[in-house]
């Protein structure tokens, strides 16, 4: 199959998670749009292993991309847990509202 | 256009509308289970790729705790559910930033990779990805590991109540404490003063 569809989809995925980043005022969805970019390169490293080192010993695409799960798991808690701070602190999760340390 | 084509096809496009929604949705709970279908289709997207195992841990992780993770976030937080102003006033700023570099990168992918094809792969095995992963990649596993470990400290330590806010506990264990006490200062006869004598050892030990 061509790799067309995979970096096509791969790309407008990319582009729908930069659009929530920079769209959004809700802070969880902002790190879901976050989650969205990444899973994006993840769809793009399958597609680069499948064509360019098919027959990688060290299945190095997938293992990226395993690699890349597992952080933005952490990511994922860590960046709620600073929400949730947020929450309590501020009472709102509006990032336009986190400008505490504006000059 | 093989079957295999058409398997892909649908479901990229239940995965990108999955992602328009997820990132245009008014109601923040359905924004949210928008991103479910879209992680459970970038897995259908694995396993047309013939990445099996990579498919299952998608699933599992994203799926299964990153999403529900994403909801327990929303409801916890209270947010407004159904408000309209949900978008920030740069809906026009982003639109014109994600869409530019859909045009750039579109552009740039049928130039370079119009002509390939992707050869015919079988996709590794299971236990081939989990030789490669502990004795090629066994150092950034480690790693991975240590970092998971600190994620989870770092997300309890900022998550957690400070100090301050559950000083209720030291008056209860007072209140507990003196009721106890109290059948065996009343016999005493003066129990004002007895209480109050062991009130203040305790307090001395």
């Amino acid at each position: 199959m061509s790799p067309l569809g995979p970096l096509l989809l791969a790309a407008f995925l990319f582009c729908a998670g930069i659009y929530g980043v920079i769209a959004r005022r809700n802070a969880v969805l902002v790190l879901i749009s976050i989650e969205l970019m990444l899973n994006a390169v993840n769809i793009n490293l399958v597609t680069f292993q499948n064509l360019l080192f098919p027959d990688d010993p060290a299945v190095t695409g997938q293992v990226f991309a395993l690699f890349i799960i597992g952080v933005a798991a952490a990511e994922v808690g860590v960046g709620l847990a600073i929400v949730f701070n947020m929450f309590r602190n501020r009472a709102t999760v509006d990032v336009d509202d986190a400008d505490l340390m504006r000059w | 256009m093989t079957a295999l084509d058409v398997v892909f096809v649908v479901i990229a496009l239940i995965t990108a509308g999955g992602a328009v929604l997820t990132v245009t949705s008014k109601n923040l709970m359905h924004a949210a289970l928008f991103f479910a279908v879209t992680l459970g289709g970038m897995a259908g997207v694995f396993l047309t790729m013939t990445a099996d195992f990579l498919a299952l841990v998608q699933i599992v992780v994203y799926v299964g705790a990153v999403a529900v993770l994403f909801l327990f976030g929303l409801m916890l937080t209270r947010a407004p559910i159904g408000r309209e102003a949900l978008d920030g006033q740069n809906r026009g700023l982003a639109m014109a930033v994600s869409g530019g570099l859909f045009v750039v990168l579109t552009t740039l992918i049928i130039g370079a990779f119009a002509g390939q094809s992707t050869p015919e792969v079988s996709g590794p095995r299971i236990d081939d990805i989990g030789i490669a992963i502990f004795a090629e990649w066994v150092l950034p596993f480690e790693v991975l590991s240590m970092l998971l470990l600190a994620a989870l400290i770092g997300a309890i330590v900022l998550a957690r109540r400070e100090s301050g806010d559950s000083g209720t506990e030291l008056s209860v264990s007072r209140i507990e404490f003196a009721e106890e006490r109290d059948p065996d200062a009343l016999p005493a006869g003066a129990p004002e003063l007895t209480s109050g004598s062991t009130v203040s050892g305790e307090e001395q030990a």
